[in-house]
């Protein structure tokens, strides 16, 4: 089989459709954007209470990054897959057993999770470097704490966190091929597949591969324009 | 010198043998011994198994003695059409895309795929009983065509695993209803341990040549006279039962094609 044969038969099963759910670049995608979203809707919370004065805030949230950065993201996959579902309560709780049955919604967790921790250190970072000035303007202005974080501190901190985070958007893309430990049916998933069929693993790979690349590819650029528009303030000036 | 005589003597004895041997008509069979129970090495280095004593039974019936020649499995059928040996009887399935490049013997033994489920679930390998249920089976197997081809499109929701003991792991916590691989590989690695006691085979060996082959043969050069003998001495020990003698040995069943 040659490569022309190869994407003719299989092109579906690549990019949305195995035939009888969804597969291939559209599941990973998914997976990407769902557990992106939640990342970093939690990580924004967790990064103002880590950066809090109050220590009940901030040791949990330093806990759960340690845990959560200090430990593989397959296992961490495992043992919310494979882990928490044999725990019998687990299954007993109707919502719980709901839950964690579907294995799509273990790996969602699972990414969601680890992304967050990672997310939540860059926001940290980014927060520390906001100049004190900013924030003692902000305070002799009278603004509240909620307003503080609103108006000076998170748009400052999130566009200075830019950079980072696409590295870490890159980084969960490529996490997500080992989504398949949880019988998602994920872009390198499909690969194997095609392996298994036709005994061609360069080819089988190789398109997984490419797949990989042109969404990498898309998000550098995407960030790229983000960052132009969002950081020009940082750009060198004199143009 | 006297390793040298030695040597000298040690090949010239073999040639003799290999001449004697010649005269009595052999017959060479080609296989990769790692694949147990049915071909591999005892400790002491001497060929066993199932496909090793169904050879030795075709050899006797055809009285001429069996010569096997060892070959990486990917390796068999070039090298079956160098003439390296004269048949592989390596537990090779017979498949559409092999029989393009050489002819093979009728199938000598299938081996079966089976469903298993809880005892006493009263599921049965059929799209009208798992309608709406769950069944897992490992990735890249040909079993996982089977259902993606069969029963996918039937209303049956076909989860596939990355490795097989994931899916015992999933049926035992009841993520999945049912769950197809080869019957053999199910009691080895399942029914027969602690964690399988409450699961049983449901229902008979599925079977479907498109995906699941029409099981296992010797492989021999296309159009070689001798596979008319072979055949013949196949169909004899079939019909008098050795062959699913044999089976019932290593198995505990009869996986000979009838």
């Amino acid at each position: 089989m040659t490569v022309i044969e190869t994407l003719q038969t299989y092109w579906q099963a690549y990019l949305y459709n195995d035939g009888s759910q969804m597969s291939g670049l559209a599941m990973t995608l998914w997976l990407l954007v769902l557990s992106l979203a939640i990342g970093f809707a939690m990580a924004l919370v967790l990064a103002t209470a880590r950066v809090s004065q109050y220590k009940a805030l901030s040791i949990p949230v330093r806990l759960y990054s340690y845990v959560f950065r200090g430990t593989p993201l397959y296992v961490q996959l495992l043992l919310i897959y494979s882990g928490i579902y044999g725990i019998t309560f687990v299954q007993k709780t109707e919502l719980l057993g709901m839950f964690f049955c579907n294995g799509f919604n273990c790996a969602v967790l699972a990414f969601a999770l680890n992304t967050c921790a990672y997310t939540t250190e860059i926001f940290v970072g980014a927060i520390r470097n906001i100049p004190y000035g900013e924030v003692e303007a902000a305070r002799a202005f009278g603004m509240s704490w909620f307003t503080l974080y609103r108006r000076i501190i998170l748009p400052s901190a999130l566009r200075r966190a830019l950079p980072m985070y696409s590295n870490e958007v890159i980084l969960m893309l490529h996490a997500t091929s080992i989504a398949f430990a949880a019988t998602v049916p994920d872009l390198l998933k499909v690969a194997r597949d095609v392996n298994a069929a036709t005994y061609q693993p360069f080819t089988a790979f190789g398109i997984a591969a490419v797949l990989y690349l042109v969404v990498s590819f898309v998000l550098v650029y995407l960030f790229r324009i983000a960052e132009r528009k969002w950081l020009a303030f940082q750009a060198p000036a004199g143009r | 010198m006297n390793w040298k005589m030695a040597f000298c003597a040690g090949a010239s004895a073999l040639v003799c043998v290999m001449g004697a041997a010649h005269a009595q008509d052999t017959f060479k069979m080609g296989l990769e011994a790692t694949y147990p129970p049915f071909e591999s090495k005892s400790g002491d280095g001497k060929l066993q198994g199932f496909d090793v004593d169904i050879g030795n039974m075709i050899c006797e019936r055809m009285k001429v003695k069996c010569v096997y020649v060892e070959n990486s499995f990917d390796g068999l059928i070039p090298a079956l059409q160098a003439r390296k040996f004269d048949a592989i009887n390596s537990a090779m399935n017979i498949t559409a895309k092999r029989k393009q490049a050489i002819d093979f013997t009728s199938p000598v033994y299938i081996v079966p795929i089976q469903m298993v489920a809880k005892r006493g679930s009263s599921l049965m390998p059929t799209t009208a009983s798992l309608k709406g249920k769950t069944v897992g089976v490992l990735q890249g197997s040909s079993q996982e065509d089977y259902l993606k081809k069969h029963w996918a499109t039937a209303g049956v929701k076909v989860t596939s695993y990355q490795d097989q003991d994931q899916v015992y792991a999933d049926l035992v916590a009841g993520r999945i209803d049912a769950a197809v691989q080869e019957s053999q590989t199910a009691m080895d690695g399942f029914l027969s341990k602690p964690a399988g006691k409450d699961f049983d085979y449901a229902g008979a060996p599925l079977s479907d040549p498109e995906t699941l082959g029409e099981g296992t043969g010797l492989g021999m050069r296309k159009g070689d006279p001798q596979r008319a003998r072979v055949q013949a001495a196949i169909d004899s020990l079939k019909k008098d039962g050795s062959f699913s003698k044999l089976s019932m040995k290593y198995f505990k069943r009869d996986i000979i094609a009838k």
